[in-house]
């Protein structure tokens, strides 16, 4: 449950997050001791931004989205959605995992439809709202499928829908387009991108991809490593809406390789350290 | 005559699967139809050609009064077999079995209530487990057999005595599944759970006993063949009816071929409960999918 801690900051708009001086410690019984994982690490993302956590494997960028999301307790410091803190998991943050979320047991339609039933919403309601969704993602037809009959990318726009359709202040992705294959990744992040441009909602989306990060978000902060921090924010002031074409445009290859050159330093400290 | 009854029995059977397998693969409906047709028949055959196999090899051994290591120079043929089976059926037989198949079912529907029930508790409650699991794994080990004497002295008549031998079978594989698979819940599912904001209910009902589920059915398949593979101990404890009772009953009189006989009868029904055991918890499973491997 959250607490009203102090007055919300964004009033007129929900989904901001506030991660104020959050460090994680990992307690380890092997030789190696207590691990620190994140260390002091504060940042704020307003309503309706799309922010990348970008780095390399061992930064810490999933541990920081599984505090927003609650599955994890801070050591130190505190994470705020809309001004309340982060206590326990929640439906006002939507969850895309990496990979196979989707409950097996439960059709496309019924796993869409699941947030909404345990909110209570009328079957009438609910049926109408999943349907919309499902239309919009192509996936109307697939509705009476079970996960294990759709592709992966099928299967990954079952798991977005399913988080939007109880219309969260933040959506969270944890490398969700990281298991398809390249052009299946490409036209998820364009539908991805349309879908948010509809809602509105904040997303903060963790991926390895400096590609991804630089189409995708409005602003990149990247991650180093050992200890986990953010080493530096890359404001992506591209136009919108952004169609794949752009990847070839200068100004996109320019902050690629601006970024590539920030991670690459931390690339080759987390391979050393292993 | 009761080839050919089993052999359309298989054939509708099969007709399920068959259907089920086109509709995963929306693409090659024809091709695999006709594939999977001819497979089914060969699967037939090799079927029955295992069971001709398998009498007709005893029945060889039996003729030549094969004798090293195991000797089956005193056994009973399958002809033997055979015409002690022809002799019960012209007496009451139904009897015999009606008794059997009431009592493993009853041991089996309670084990499989308790076992269940007890199961998913005990696997999503840590204080229920701390309570209850160390008694348990304390009984379980403990042989069907062993119980004769208690039986008898727990229950007000032989009857309940024999159902509770049969129920022991059945518990504890069907208790140890369901443990096992409300423990093994994915925490991702519990996590997407979490995050649509279910509370304790709708996680237990939607994720962690569909979740278990197919363990569940697996208990309950161990379990069905187990209360049969009990029969024949519990029968011994009393009564004059019964598969498990007559077998003892032969052998105490030392006519060995009704002895065999009514083994078969049981490894029989045990198979036919279980097939229906397994056909019934697939049903509640559409999403499942089992792939095997081919030859």
């Amino acid at each position: 449950m959250a607490t009203l801690i102090e007055k919300p900051i964004d009033t007129l708009m929900k989904g901001s997050v506030d991660v104020e001086d959050l460090s994680v410690v990992f307690k380890r019984r092997d030789q190696y001791g207590p691990l620190l994982v994140l260390e002091s690490t504060s940042f704020r993302i307003h309503p309706g931004e799309f922010v990348c956590l970008l780095g390399p494997s061992g930064c810490g960028k999933s541990t920081i989205l599984n505090l927003i999301a609650g599955f994890l307790k801070p050591t130190k410091g505190r994470v705020l959605v809309d001004g309340y803190t982060v206590e326990s998991p929640g439906a006002d943050r939507g969850f895309v995992f990496q990979q196979y979320s989707l409950l097996p047991w439960k059709t496309t339609f019924q796993n869409v439809e699941f947030g909404l039933k345990i909110r209570g919403v009328s079957r009438a309601e609910r049926t109408d709202l999943v349907n919309d969704y499902l239309n919009r993602v192509g996936l109307y037809n697939h509705r009476h499928s079970y996960p294990h009959q759709l592709s992966g990318g099928m299967q990954q726009r079952a798991s977005i829908v399913r988080a939007l359709v109880n219309s969260p202040s933040v959506l969270l992705m944890d490398e969700p387009f990281a298991a398809l294959d390249a052009q299946t990744r490409h036209m998820m992040q364009e539908l991805l991108l349309n879908i948010w441009s509809d809602l509105k909602s904040t997303v903060i989306f963790v991926t390895h991809d400096i590609e991804e990060a630089v189409f995708l978000s409005d602003r990149i902060l990247v991650m180093g490593v050992r200890p986990g921090r953010i080493k530096e924010t890359v404001e992506v002031n591209l136009d919108r809406p952004r169609h794949l074409d752009i990847m070839l445009s200068s100004e996109f290859l320019n902050l690629n390789r601006q970024v590539f050159e920030l991670i690459r330093e931390e690339t080759l400290k987390s391979m050393e350290l292993g | 005559m009761a080839v050919s009854a089993k052999a359309a029995r298989k054939a509708k059977r099969k007709k399920p699967r068959a259907t089920s397998e086109t509709h995963f693969d929306q693409h090659a409906p024809s091709k695999l139809g006709a594939a999977s047709l001819a497979l089914l028949k060969s699967r037939n055959l090799k079927r029955s050609l295992s069971l001709v196999l398998f009498f007709g090899i005893w029945q060889l051994l039996c003729v030549t009064q094969f004798n090293f290591l195991i000797n089956f120079a005193f056994l009973p043929s399958p002809i033997d077999v055979w015409s002690a089976t022809i002799t019960f059926f012209s007496g009451n037989a139904v009897v015999h079995i009606a008794a059997s198949i009431q009592r493993v079912l009853l041991g089996f529907g309670i084990a499989a209530v308790l076992g269940v029930g007890l199961g998913i508790l005990i696997g999503w409650f840590r204080p229920i487990e701390d309570l209850v699991f160390i008694p348990l794994e304390l009984l379980r080990p403990i042989p069907a057999v062993a119980w004769i004497p208690l039986a008898i002295l727990m229950f007000p008549n032989a009857e309940a005595g024999m159902v509770y031998i049969t129920f022991l079978g059945a518990f504890f594989p069907i208790l140890i599944s369901t443990i096992r698979g409300v423990e093994s819940t994915d925490i991702v599912l519990l996590r997407v759970g979490q995050c649509l904001g279910a509370k304790q209910w709708h996680i237990f009902k939607d994720i962690v006993v569909p979740g278990a589920m197919p363990n569940i059915a697996s208990g309950l398949v161990i379990g069905m063949g187990n209360s049969w593979f009990c029969l024949v101990t519990a029968e011994i404890l009393a009564g004059r009816f019964g598969v498990g009772y007559l077998t003892w009953e032969s052998y105490v009189t030392s006519n060995y071929p009704p002895i065999v006989m009514g083994m078969l009868l049981i490894g029989l029904m045990g198979l036919l409960s279980t097939l229906v055991v397994d056909r019934l918890t697939k049903l509640l499973m559409p999403w499942r999918v089992t792939k095997k491997q081919e030859f």
